[in-house]
Parts: structure tokens; C-alpha cells; sequence
């Protein structure tokens, strides 16, 4: 049903329960908002209306309403430009900065901060009633998020997304009145919590309370350490995000210049995740087969996702021995640059620092755990950054980086195929995974390479599809809570599967919590995706076994896929953990 | 083991509540009622216990109990004294009597005297207005409290015998 | 004992009328003729008098009755508050109609002696009234000008007794409302009695229960808000622990009206003693087939769970209150949608106070003109106050809508106490304004209350005299809000911190001209801003008193005084000429800071002074004086 109403004084027809905020939208007034954040693809619908910067002022009514969440009706008169309503929205922000640390400039969320750009937008020029602030401590326990709840605005998007979307429940709002912030439980630091790193709750905080452990810093003193052979390698989905971060289109494709800023940056070695990828392939659709021909435990889950791999470890610590154990690409890639690599042109693996550039807050995690090395001094990949600290490195480095030529990632460890390019979304470890279990099971080659069934943002996607003889139910699914319900399936034996792809992030990499701040706009990550496919199908080669330089590894070094230096290297453990 | 149910392991006992009522998740503050009951205060430790066994996140909890004020994660004196805050206290001189009894028992509101003896709160109306300001300790109400001595004199209750009070001053109104 | 129909409801009131054949007429809904015996004590069982010590005289009296061999012809009874609690403990002796006030354990002897064995009054024990200095067995002042309908019961029936509850009418409204009303009649008749909820919005309860009637829905609920988080205001404990059936009843009628077969009632841990009542009222009724499956033999089905808030006033606020049921924090949510759509566990609610159930039965009874022609225009009724303060009978007083607090203060209060004279009367408690004089004369209703600034709020009355400083109570109210504020949004949460400071800045003498417009200017932004009730009407208490005592405000600003000498830091204790040098001042001084030889005027050393007043307490000349 539609129904009728007037916005300064725009007369327009929308449908009825629509909120005002939209309604708006529709003819293009905007109105600020910074707790508000509807997600519907991720079912993400954070409306605790907390802010109250986006109040106009409706005819008829007392006070005013938070556009955000109050629904049209027939014949609403809105003024969303009065003083009145202006003021109002202006002295929340003052209100919020006047318990907020005034210290934009070496914030790391400096031009990046939704709270700061409203102030701009708001002019705020004093701070009206000043007074107490609060006082936290800086959480810096953990390898991955710095929790900085000082510039925390009680907006409750962490605690919705981690509650409602990722199930992990770490954040709660604590306290009352004034001292009200959002903590762990007991005021934990956050390395003790079951946190999965995954980083999402980083990727919707409107400001600096919540941000990646910035590891930009150690990367320079590698770099400028004349004894380190510093390798760097990049995940699929940085290469379709990173433009963001120097104004090019979102789903812009970047590869050639990243490449080349990387060399300009000094790095010795520009590697290619995905040629990990490919190796991921390689392992896992030996160990499927492996556990098909041998009656092993079904379904296999894919384990590349260390968040995914971290959520597992505490919330059902009894199936620990379904997940693939693969490692994750860049950990094959670090392990192999420091091996294969290292041994075939002689360098010591001791000087060897690998960085891994990548859209994930949760691999800089992953990283430092223990087991995660050949030994104790030779982890497989050294420092993270993420896709936003590689720009504001390059920002740093006064390179320009829409004007570089394109380049080409360094052999060996640079080639790739198609199959390991869709790791980067949603469906695509899967996908790649079935292009080459179907060729080796059924020893015809796939014609269609594309699993139209296992792409797209929906949460839960369901394909059955016969190879051989066999019928193989899959399922892929993005985002822990759906993981969630998946696994809970399985362990009722609701659901039967032979394989099943998770991600963390909803949308998968190309949604990580590294990745430039989509602000709300899924938009974005669907142009992503695209991205991620049209490099796909630009590839000559699309299949992770045909890959030349893969298939000389195995040749050369590695043997057997799935045999015994493939599982000393590439292959890892999982730990039970306590849910908090 | 042991039959006395006093001598039941708290924890047991807990577990044996929460066994008992139908629904569990939803009845999470009454569930918190009855930790408060058994152990006298909510240690962290308790709250993660209750979280496992109702399969909520902890953070849920801790949330849920720093937010009531009823709730209490310090472990409390054995006696708890809270004054009225009321309005009608208020005007009646509760912020005199508060203070007051915070210097005859040492301590600030919401603390608890290191012998374990006391713990001073305060509450607001207890619906005894006409006996304004009104202090209650261990749920027994001491009304008209207009001088030291009436106040040293509720509090003598609650002491053990022959302890010296550690109230000064004399006996003059507040 | 399942009461299977209406036949069997009434039967037992038959039999149970015999319980109250010996009380006091006064009762709105019975004309029982008072007669001989057995005789029986009411003894006030009220917060009140609980506190100071009525259970154990109660105790007492019965042993005492047991020895003299009185204890077949004398019954000892509990009940709720009389209204009078500034007297109390009370007790009521019936058929005599005779009140002994402020009695103790020391008075049980002659209790029994004198008025059961040698068959007189036990003069000392009688209420003196003030004005004529009579000593009055009944019918006090007090009493003159309520009109006791939500309070019918309380002090007149044992509430832990159901066959008490029955004789006095209880469950006929139900029975009536079960057999021979539909619902859409029961929704008409509370509709056209003009009933408003009496838990501070005032929202016409009649339509409420329409909405929440309305729709397709597999469950509705009925939710009782016992919160009464007001800090100065004890009305609807006095309900519960007075007549807790009375509110049972309400909600059964409520459910069979709207469709709701469950009700909860959300109570504050706080009030032991309610829920105890509540909790053997509740047992009771099911006992007697009044809650659980077909009651009365018909299709409606109902069932009540009581829940415990744990300290939150936020609580009181409907949505909060479900979230806190729900077993969340009891933070509030944005309306719509409002709990009559989408309320517990997503289903319809109705949420009403206890003040506004407790005037449902009389209405279905008596039917709702009778009920539309007490009050005034846009609010039917009576309505209950805690009146309490600096006035001299503190207690529950029941007063039809439109009496002026002249009435309630002056007439029924008795006045101000110590013979102060009055500044100001506090209604709304943290949500309502501060009333001056001039308005003394007002009738009070929702609408004239909110048009002078305050609220009725749940009926907290607080009266002040002129030793309060109302810059001071505009802090102690916002100290509260401070408290209480839930956390969630901006305005609130960090609002009325800083309005807080603001005053607190004034109180401690360092505030500014631009102080006060920063004040007014951010309450008025606040009341816009503010997610729920408690952040819109938290700023109330300031702009009140700024409006009506702003004179009060600018002493604090500009000359740096409190008039009221309450703000310490702006009080300065002077030694006049009276002072006569007796010296009892240095010896009670804590600073030690007063100097002077005898027989020679002192002086005080205003640097050291604490300024605790002690001084000027003890002078006996009335030489120490404070501004
Ligand atoms: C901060 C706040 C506190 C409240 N506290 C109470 C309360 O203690 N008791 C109550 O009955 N209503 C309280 N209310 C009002 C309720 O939200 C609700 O309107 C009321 O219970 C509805 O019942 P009624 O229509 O019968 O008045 C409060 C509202 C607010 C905003
Ligand atoms: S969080 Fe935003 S507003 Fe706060 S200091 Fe950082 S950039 Fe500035
Ligand atoms: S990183 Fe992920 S799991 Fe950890 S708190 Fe944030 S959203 Fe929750
Ligand atoms: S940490 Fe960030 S997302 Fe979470 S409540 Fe604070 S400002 Fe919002
Ligand atoms: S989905 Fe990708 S970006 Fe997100 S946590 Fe997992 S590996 Fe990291
Ligand atoms: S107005 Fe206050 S109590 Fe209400 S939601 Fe906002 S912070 Fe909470
Ligand atoms: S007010 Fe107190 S400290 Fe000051 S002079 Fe008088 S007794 Fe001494
Ligand atoms: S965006 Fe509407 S209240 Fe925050
Ligand atoms: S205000 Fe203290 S008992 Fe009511
Ligand atoms: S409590 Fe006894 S008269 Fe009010």
C-alpha cells in the first residue's frame, strides 16, 4: 500500500511502513545518521535508534522523531531542515564529541570516521557543554583489533553484527547511564574472548573505536633492513578493492599496478596468493576424494577462512575433525617462499620475512598462531596488513598510484589460474575446488566452469551436482551465523553434505574486515564480486591443476598432494578452545 | 553425598534451580535472582557458569547484570545497610544521614568496611515516607534517623557485642 | 476448592459475607450493617507500618488476647495501609470504628485491658487533631475529602485472605464481565468511563485495550506494571499489599476482553512484602478455579506469573519493562512499535499500572457513568498520592481528579510541618515539576498539570517548605536521571550528565549567567532528542524551577548565595551581635575555627569552616545566623 506524504514541503508517494529516512532519500534529501545501519543482505538491521542525529521534525508531534526509524503514514508533514531539527541533530554530535577524545589528527580512523565527517557536515565549530569524559583502557591484547573504546559513540553496530550476524556474542553493552560502553564479557581483553578476529565488527564501526592492529610499521622496517628478503604476496580480493582507496570505481581491477607499487615500495619478491590457492586446490580436492575412497568423515569444510577456523575451535569444539586441514593460501604461500622457494635460489629462510597483503583483520591472527611455522623461528608469514593499511602505505610513500604502469607478479610464485581468483567471494573456494574434483574423478574435462548455483549473496546456497556416478551435495555459506546454522544441522543429522564452503565475512573476502569501509553500501561488494569473476574468466587457464608452475612444485618438491611433505608443510591442526 | 541442602555445592544448587523452571533463557534475571541468593554476590566466575548452562554468550550476562543495580559482582558485609534516597528523604535530610552513617561506618556508598561488616547502599522510596530519612540494614527499617546517636544506635544492632564503635562525635543533630 | 461457576462464586460470598458483617461502612461498594461480634483488630500491615514495628505488636496482641482467654471473641488482623502512615502503626478495632494510632509493643497490655476488658478507649492512643486539639476515635480530618476507590479494600479486608476479598464484592465484576458482557462491551464500558492509565502517560486505558485487541495474533499478553520506580511514591505496593486481588481480577478481566490468556506482573525485587501478598493471592485464586483453565466454568482461560525488575527504574517504562521480562537489559525501544502491536515476544501487550487495574471491577460494577462523574472533563476519577515531604500527615491519600493541592496539602495533609511555610510542591517525581504557591489553587488533572509545568506522573506529591533549595532538588532529581538513564542515547546519556554539571557548577557557587541559558537551552533540546519518557521528562524538574524560581537560580549565579542555606559551599555562617560569648559553640566546632573570650561576642574563621551548622544549632541565643 502506498501512501502520501510531504517532506519540506515536497509532496511524494511511498509505501506505507517505509521509514522516514528512505522516504527522504527518494528525492534525494539526506538525512545524517551514524548508529543506523540496515544491512538486508547480510541481515544486518542495526535500528536501536541511539544517535539521534538524524531527528526531524514531524507536524503534530511533541518531540522530534529519529528519521531512521520512524515509519511513514498518510499525510505526514516532515521538515527535515528546520532550526529546530537542525540544532537538535547538531547537539548530539556535540554531545557525543564532548565525551570523545579530541584527537582526530592521529587517529587512525582520520578521514575515514563518519563521526568526523559529521561534525563537518554539521559545522560544529565549539563544543557547547563540556564536562566529564570517560576514561578507558586501550585493549591492545589481541594480534588483530585495537579496541580503543574512548571514541566509542555507543552507536551498538559491533554488538549487532556480532550478535546477530556472527553469532560470536563477544560485546555486550555494559553499565548504565553515562559510563554505558560496549565491552567483553567481564571486560576481557579481547584475545581471551571466543573472538574470531573475522574483523566485521571493525568494517561497521562508524569510528575509531575499533580498528585493525596496524602492522604498517613493521612492513618499513623490513623493508629497510638491507639483511631481510622481503617477500610480499596479495589475496584475490585486494586486488578489487584497493583502487577504493585512491578514488577509482569500486570493482575496478588494480592487479598490474599493485604490483608495481609493491616493487616501488621495495619489496624483493611480488608473490600471488592465489598461486597458494591453486596449491589450496590441489590438497583439498585430494583430501575430498581421499575421504570419499576411504570412508572418511563427511561433510569436508573448507578451512581457509582462519575466523571461520577460530569459531569452530570454540563454539563446537566436537567437530573438530570435519574441517579440511589445509592451510589457508597465503600460509601455503608463506611456507613455500621460505621453502620451495628459498631452496631452489638458495636464500636462507631465516632471512626471509614474508607479508601478506590481504582484505582480513582475522589472518593477522592467523599468523602468529604457533603452529602456523615449520618451527618456533620460522613462521610462514610474518606480518598481515590489511588492503586499507597497504594504501595508506602507499599514500605514505607518496606513490601515485593511479598512474603506474601495470606489472607482473614475480615467477614462481606468481602464476595463478581462474579457479584461485574466485577465492575471493563467496562460492569461489568451492567452485574451484569442483572444477578440479570433477576432472580428476571423472577424467573428462569440464566444459562449464561456472556454478551459477554457488554465487551470490545469499546466505545459505545449496547445489547437488552430479560428477561420475556420484551425486555431491554442497553447500556454501558466508557469514558465521550462518555457518552457525549449518553446523547445528549437522550435528542434529538434519543436513547431509558432502562438502561445504564458509567464510566468515558475508560476501567472503571481498568483504573482509580489511577492506576499505564499504560505509553501509553493499553496493559495493557486489561490484567486488564482479570484479572477482571478470578476472576469472580474463584468465587462459581456470583450473587450479593446470596450473604450470603448481604442477612443477608437486613435480619438484612437493610430490604426492596430500602425501608427507605436503602434509608437513601444508597441512595444519585444530585446537579446542572455551566459548566465553 | 550430603544431604543438608546448606552444604550443597553452590554450583549444584544453581544447576538444580535452573533444572527446575521451564524456561531457562527467558528467565534469565529471575536465574540471576537466585545465583545472587546462593553465592551473596555475582562473580565472574558465576556468570560464565550460568552461560554455559543456558548457552548464552557471557558478554550477554555481564551485560544484563552491570546493568540492574539490584546485581552485584563484589561480594558484600554481612550486614547491608542502605539508606533512602527517596524524595521524601530527601527533603527530609537523607544526604545528612547519608553521610553521616558513611563517616559512623568508615566508608563511602557502595563500599563495604573491611572487617566484611558492613556494605552501604542506597535505595530509593521504600514507601516508609512517614518515617523520612529512613535507613534499612538487612531489610529492617530504621525510621526518623535525626541524630548520630539514633544512628549509632541502629547500627549498634548489627555489631557483635562489646565491638567499639568506630563512630566519633557528639550527639548532636546531623 | 475449584469454584466451577457463578452460582458457586456467589455461594461462597454468602458464606464469607459474615467476615466483614463487623467492618466499618465506609466501604464504597458494601452497606453492611455493623454488628456485634466477634470483634476484630486491623492491624495496618503497610510498608509503613511494618517498618516500625506493626507485625510484632500484631504477634503480641494475639498472645496477650490468648492468655486473657479473649481469643475466640477477638480476631487479630493484617492488613494493607490506611492512608494515614504519618501516625502510624494503626490499628482499626471493629465494630467500634475506633483507630489507635502510633501505637508500640508497649501499648498491647492496655490495648486488651482497657478496651476489650473494661470496654473503654484507650484515650492516649487516640489521634489528636491539630486545629481543634480534640481527640478523635474516627473519621479524621484526614479522611474528609478522599474518595477511596482504587484504595476500596486496602485497610478494610485481610489481603492474604480470598474469602475476604470475595464478600467485599471481589470476582463479581469478573463473573459479570464473563457471562454477561461481550468483549467489545467490556472495551465500550471502560471506553466511555474515561478511565487513564494511571501510570504517568494517562493514555485512555479503554482504547488501549482496543488496540491491543485488535489484528491477528496467536498470543496476546496482559502485563501489569508494579515498577513504581517514582523515588518518593509508594501507591501501588499499597495497592498490592493492600488489596492484591483487586489488581488479579483487573487483569483477568483485561485478558478475557483483549484475547490474552497469560498475564505477568513485573514487580520490583524492592517490595518483599508485595510480593509475598501477591504470591499467596495468586495460589489462592488458583486454588479457587479464578486463575488456570475455564474459570467459572466458561471458555476463557488465564493464567498470571509474577517477574522481578532488579533495580532499574528505566524499567517502569513499557518497552524497557518487556525487554527486561525478555531477560534483557531493560533498555527502551523506539515506538511504534508500540507493545500493543508488537510487545512481548513479539505479540500484542497490554501494558497497565497497577493504580489503573485496581479501578477496573468498580467501573465493570458500577457501571461507567457513575465512574465518568467523578473528576473532571478530560479525567474521570480519583487518583492516589503519595504525599509526603514537608507535610504534616504524611501518608496515601485518594482524592477525586480536580482537587486542588490546596485541598491535598492544607486539608487532608494537615499543613506544613513545624509551621514552615510552604514553597513548592513536587508531582511527577523525576519526570514532573516543582509547583509554586500560586498555583496551590489549581484542580489538579493531567492536563492542568502538564500545562504548569510538571506531570502527574504516578503520584509522588512531594511538599517543600523554604529550607529547601530548589536549584538543589532540580540536582537531586537529575542526579537521579543520571543514575537511572538506561545509556543508550546520546541526549540522555550524555545530556543529563551535563545538565547534571551544570547544576551542580551553580550549587557550588562557580556558575555563570551563561551557565543558566546553556541549561535551559540543552533541556529543551534534551526533551527533544530523548529516545523514551525518561530523557523527554528528565529535564522537567529544571525547567520548572528555573520558570518558577529562577530568582533562586540567580542568587546562586550572581550573588553567590543559596537563600535557602541547603548549598554548602555557598552557605557562610556569621556570629551576630546577640551572641552573648556562653563559648558552646567552640566546644561543639568540629574546625575548631571559632574564637572569642567569654562573655565576648565570637567570631568565625570563615576560611576554616566546614560549614556543617552545628554552630549555629547549638547556639541558644539564635546568635549564629547563615546566608
Ligand atoms: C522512565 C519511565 C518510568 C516509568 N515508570 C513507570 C512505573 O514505575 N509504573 C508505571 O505504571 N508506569 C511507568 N511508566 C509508564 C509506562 O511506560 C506505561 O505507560 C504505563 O505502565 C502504562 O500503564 P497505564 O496506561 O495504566 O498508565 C514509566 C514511563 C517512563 C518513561
Ligand atoms: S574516531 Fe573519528 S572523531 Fe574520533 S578522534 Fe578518531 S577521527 Fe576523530
Ligand atoms: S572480530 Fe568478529 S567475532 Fe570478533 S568481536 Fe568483531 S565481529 Fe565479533
Ligand atoms: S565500538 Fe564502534 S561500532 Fe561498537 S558501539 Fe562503539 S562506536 Fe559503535
Ligand atoms: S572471509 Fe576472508 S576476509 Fe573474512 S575472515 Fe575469512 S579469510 Fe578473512
Ligand atoms: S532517554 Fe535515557 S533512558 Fe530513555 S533510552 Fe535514552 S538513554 Fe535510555
Ligand atoms: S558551621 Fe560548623 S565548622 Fe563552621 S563554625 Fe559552625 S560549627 Fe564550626
Ligand atoms: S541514525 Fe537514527 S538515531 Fe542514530
Ligand atoms: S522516600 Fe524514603 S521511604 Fe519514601
Ligand atoms: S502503612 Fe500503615 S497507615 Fe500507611
Amino acid at each position: 500500500m502506498d501512501i502520501q506524504l510531504k517532506i519540506n514541503d515536497i509532496p511524494l508517494t511511498v509505501p506505507a511502513g517505509m521509514s522516514i529516512l528512505d522516504a527522504a532519500r527518494t528525492i534525494n534529501i539526506d538525512i545524517p545518521t551514524l548508529c543506523y545501519l540496515n544491512l538486508h543482505e547480510m541481515r544486518l538491521n542495526n535500528h536501536i535508534a541511539s544517535c539521534r542525529v538524524c531527528v526531524v521534525e514531524v507536524e503534530g508531534r511533541r518531540n522530534l522523531a529519529p528519521a531512521c526509524s520512524t515509519p511513514v503514514f498518510d499525510g505526514m508533514v516532515v521538515k527535515t531542515d528546520t532550526q529546530r531539527a537542525v540544532l537538535g541533530r547538531r547537539t548530539m554530535v556535540e554531545l557525543l564529541l564532548s565525551d570523545h577524545p579530541k584527537s582526530c589528527l592521529t587517529c587512525p580512523k582520520n578521514l575515514d570516521c563518519d563521526l568526523q565527517a559529521l561534525a563537518a557536515d554539521l559545522g560544529v565549530r565549539n563544543i557547547t557543554y563540556e564536562g566529564e569524559e570517560s576514561e578507558f583502557a586501550i585493549d591492545k591484547s589481541s594480534l588483530a583489533i585495537i579496541r580503543d573504546p574512548n571514541k566509542c559513540i555507543r552507536c551498538r553496530r559491533c554488538e549487532t553484527m556480532c550478535n546477530d550476524v556472527q553469532t560470536v556474542g563477544v560485546y555486550s553493552a555494559v553499565g548504565r547511564g553515562f559510563e554505558t560502553v560496549v565491552k567483553t564479557a567481564f571486560d576481557l581483553p579481547l584475545h581471551d574472548t571466543s573472538c574470531t578476529f573475522c574483523g566485521q565488527c571493525v568494517a561497521v564501526c562508524p569510528t575509531g573505536a575499533l580498528m585493525e592492529l596496524d602492522q604498517v610499521d613493521k612492513v618499513w622496517k623490513a623493508l629497510n633492513d638491507p639483511t631481510r628478503y622481503v617477500v610480499v604476496e596479495t589475496a584475490p580480493a585486494v586486488r578489487v578493492a584497493l583502487g577504493e582507496g585512491f578514488g577509482l570505481e569500486p570493482g575496478t581491477i588494480v592487479t598490474g599496478k599493485m604490483v608495481a607499487a609493491l616493487r616501488r615500495l621495495g619489496f624483493d619478491r611480488v608473490f600471488d596468493t592465489e598461486f597458494g590457492a591453486d596449491v589450496t586446490i590441489m590438497e583439498e580436492a585430494t583430501e575430498l576424494i581421499h575421504r570419499i575412497e576411504h570412508g572418511g568423515r563427511l561433510p569436508i569444510l573448507t578451512s581457509c577462512c582462519p575466523a571461520w577456523v577460530k569459531f569452530f575451535e570454540h563454539q563446537f569444539p566436537d567437530l573438530l575433525d570435519i574441517p579440511s586441514t589445509c592451510k589457508s593460501p597465503h600460509q601455503m604461500l608463506g611456507v613455500l617462499s621460505k621453502s620451495y622457494y628459498a631452496e631452489t635460489y638458495g636464500i636462507d629462510p631465516q632471512k626471509i620475512t614474508v607479508v601478506s597483503i590481504m582484505p582480513c583483520i582475522a589472518k593477522k591472527y592467523e599468523a602468529a598462531r604457533p603452529e602456523l611455522g615449520q618451527d618456533p623461528v620460522t613462521p610462514d608469514v610474518d606480518i598481515v596488513i590489511t588492503t586499507r593499511e597497504l594504501s595508506r602505505m602507499l599514500r605514505e610513500a607518496g606513490i601515485h598510484f593511479d598512474h603506474l604502469k601495470e606489472e607482473d607478479f614475480d615467477h614462481p610464485l606468481g602464476e595463478s589460474t581462474g579457479a584461485a581468483v574466485v577465492f575471493g567471494t563467496t562460492g569461489g573456494v568451492i567452485e574451484a575446488a569442483l572444477r578440479t574434483a570433477y576432472e580428476w574423478l571423472t577424467g573428462k574435462p569440464l566444459e562449464n566452469v561456472e556454478f551459477e548455483p554457488l554465487r551470490g549473496m545469499d546466505g545459505i546456497k545449496e547445489a547437488v551436482i552430479p560428477i561420475g556416478k556420484r551425486d555431491f551435495r554442497i553447500a556454501v555459506t558466508h557469514g558465521l551465523g550462518n555457518a552457525r546454522t549449518i553446523l547445528e544441522k549437522i550435528q542434529s543429522g538434519e543436513s547431509h553434505y558432502d562438502a561445504i564452503e564458509i567464510m566468515a565475512c558475508p560476501g567472503g573476502c571481498i568483504g573482509g574486515g580489511g577492506q576499505p569501509y564499504h560505509h553501509g553500501n553493499l553496493e559495493i561488494l557486489e561490484a567486488r564480486a564482479n570484479a572477482i569473476y571478470q578476472e576469472d574468466r580474463s584468465k587462459p587457464l581456470r583450473k587450479s591443476h593446470e596450473n604450470p608452475a603448481v604442477l612443477k612444485l608437486y613435480r619438484d618438491y612437493i610430490g604426492e598432494p596430500y602425501g608427507e611433505k605436503a602434509h608437513r608443510l601444508l597441512h595444519t591442526s585444530f585446537t579446542k578452545r572455551p566459548k566465553i | 553425598m550430603c544431604n543438608n541442602p546448606l552444604l550443597k555445592d553452590p554450583y549444584q544448587q544453581l544447576d538444580d534451580y535452573i533444572d527446575s523452571i521451564p524456561y531457562k533463557k527467558e528467565n534469565l534475571i529471575l536465574i540471576l535472582h537466585r545465583a545472587q541468593e546462593i553465592f551473596g554476590y555475582l562473580p565472574d566466575k558465576v556468570q560464565w557458569h550460568i552461560a554455559q548452562k543456558l548457552d548464552l554468550p557471557s558478554a550477554k550476562i555481564y551485560g544484563v547484570v552491570s546493568f540492574y543495580s539490584f546485581f552485584t559482582m563484589k561480594p558484600r558485609g554481612k550486614h547491608v545497610a542502605n539508606v533512602c534516597m527517596g524524595t521524601a528523604c530527601f527533603v527530609r535530610g537523607s544526604e545528612k544521614l547519608q553521610k553521616e552513617v558513611e563517616s559512623q561506618l568508615g566508608i563511602k556508598t557502595g563500599q563495604t568496611t573491611e572487617d566484611q561488616l558492613f556494605s552501604l547502599d542506597s535505595v530509593r522510596c521504600i514507601g516508609a515516607c512517614g518515617l523520612a530519612p529512613v535507613m534499612t540494614v538487612d531489610g529492617k527499617v530504621h525510621g526518623r534517623l535525626e541524630t548520630t546517636a539514633d544512628i549509632k544506635q541502629a547500627l549498634a544492632k548489627y555489631r557483635p557485642e562489646g565491638t567499639p564503635e568506630e563512630a566519633k562525635g557528639s550527639n548532636s543533630n546531623i | 476448592m475449584k469454584l466451577k461457576d457463578t452460582g458457586e462464586l456467589n455461594e461462597l460470598k454468602g458464606q464469607s459475607l459474615a467476615l466483614l458483617k463487623n467492618r466499618r461502612i465506609s466501604s464504597p461498594l458494601t452497606t453492611l450493617e455493623a454488628l456485634g461480634k466477634p470483634r476484630h483488630i486491623m492491624v495496618c500491615g503497610g510498608t509503613g507500618c511494618h517498618a516500625s514495628d506493626s507485625p510484632e505488636i500484631a504477634a503480641l496482641l494475639k498472645e496477650e488476647l490468648n492468655q486473657r482467654g479473649l481469643s475466640d471473641q477477638v480476631e487479630v488482623l493484617q492488613t494493607g495501609c490506611f492512608g494515614f502512615c504519618e501516625k502510624g502503626p494503626i490499628l482499626e478495632i471493629h465494630p467500634d470504628n475506633i483507630m489507635y494510632v502510633q501505637v508500640s509493643t508497649t501499648d498491647v497490655a492496655d490495648i486488651v485491658e482497657e478496651h476489650f476488658i473494661q470496654g473503654k478507649q484507650v484515650e492516649r492512643l487516640l489521634y489528636v487533631d491539630p486545629s481543634s486539639e480534640q481527640r478523635l476515635a474516627s473519621d479524621f480530618p484526614f479522611y474528609h475529602s478522599q474518595l477511596r476507590i482504587a484504595l476500596r479494600n486496602c485497610s478494610y479486608i485481610a489481603p492474604e485472605d480470598i474469602r475476604e476479598y470475595i464478600a467485599a464484592d471481589g470476582y463479581q465484576a469478573l463473573a459479570k464481565v464473563l457471562f454477561n458482557m461481550s468483549p467489545a462491551s467490556v472495551i465500550e464500558e471502560i471506553k466511555k468511563s474515561g478511565l487513564r492509565g494511571r501510570g504517568g502517560g494517562g493514555f485512555p486505558t479503554g482504547v488501549k485495550w482496543e488496540l491491543t485487541g485488535q489484528g491477528e495474533a496467536t498470543q496476546r499478553y496482559i502485563i501489569c506494571n508494579a515498577d513504581e520506580g517514582d523515588p518518593g511514591a509508594f501507591m501501588d505496593r499499597s495497592i498490592l499489599e493492600g488489596d492484591p486481588h483487586s489488581v488479579l481480577e483487573a487483569m483477568l478481566i483485561a485478558g478475557s476482553a483483549i484475547g490474552a490468556t497469560h498475564g505477568f506482573i513485573y514487580i520490583r525485587a524492592e517490595y518483599p512484602l508485595a510480593i509475598h501478598r501477591l504470591e499467596i493471592s495468586i495460589n489462592q485464586a488458583r486454588e479457587y478455579g479464578l486463575l488456570g483453565e475455564k474459570i467459572l466454568g466458561s471458555d476463557f482461560s488465564f493464567d498470571v506469573d509474577i517477574k522481578y525488575g532488579a533495580g532499574a527504574f528505566v524499567c517502569g517504562e513499557e518497552t524497557a519493562l518487556i525487554h527486561s521480562i525478555e531477560g534483557a537489559r531493560g533498555e527502551p525501544s523506539v515506538k511504534p512499535p508500540f507493545p500493543a502491536q508488537e510487545g512481548l515476544w513479539g505479540k500484542p501487550t497490554c501494558v497497565n499500572n497497577v493504580e489503573t487495574f485496581a479501578n477496573i471491577p468498580p467501573i465493570i460494577l458500577r457501571g461507567s457513568d457513575w465512574f465518568a462523574g467523578i473528576g473532571t472533563e478530560k479525567s474521570k476519577g480519583t487518583k492516589v498520592f503519595a504525599l509526603a515531604g514537608k507535610v504534616n500527615n504524611v501518608g496515601l491519600v485518594e482524592v477525586p481528579m480536580g482537587t486542588t493541592l490546596r485541598q491535598i496539602i492544607f486539608d487532608i495533609g494537615g499543613g506544613i510541618k513545624n509551621h514552615k511555610s510552604f514553597k513548592a510542591a513536587q508531582t511527577g517525581g523525576p519526570s514532573g515539576g516543582c509547583i509554586p504557591t500560586k498555583y496551590l489553587d489549581t484542580p489538579i488533572d493531567y492536563e492542568s498539570l502538564i500545562s504548569i509545568g510538571s506531570m502527574m506522573g504516578s503520584g509522588g506529591l512531594i511538599v517543600m517548605d523554604d529550607s529547601d533549595c530548589m536549584v538543589n532538588i532540580a540536582k537531586f532529581f537529575l542526579e537521579f536521571t543520571v543514575d537511572e538513564s538506561c545509556g543508550r542515547c546520546t541526549a540522555c546519556r550524555v545530556g543529563t550528565k551535563r545538565l547534571h554539571e551544570i547544576l551542580t557548577k551553580i550549587t557550588e557557587g562557580k556558575g555563570t549567567l551563561d551557565d543558566l541559558d546553556s541549561l535551559e537551552q540543552l533541556s529543551k533540546i534534551i526533551k527533544d532528542t530523548s529516545l523514551c519518557g525518561l530523557g523527554q521528562s528528565a529535564p522537567n524538574p529544571i525547567l520548572s524551577t528555573i520558570e518558577y524560581f529562577k530568582d533562586e537560580y540567580l542568587a546562586h549565579i550572581v550573588d553567590k548565595s543559596c537563600p535557602a542555606g541547603v548549598c554548602k559551599s555557598l552557605v557562610k555562617y556569621k556570629i551576630t551581635d546577640k551572641c552573648k560569648g556562653c563559648t558552646l559553640c567552640t566546644k561543639h566546632c568540629p574546625a575548631n575555627c571559632i574564637s572569642g573570650s567569654v562573655k565576648e561576642p565570637h567570631v568565625i574563621d570563615e576560611e576554616r569552616c566546614l560549614k556543617c551548622g552545628v554552630c549555629m544549632e547549638k547556639c541558644r541565643f539564635g546568635a549564629i545566623v547563615h546566608h
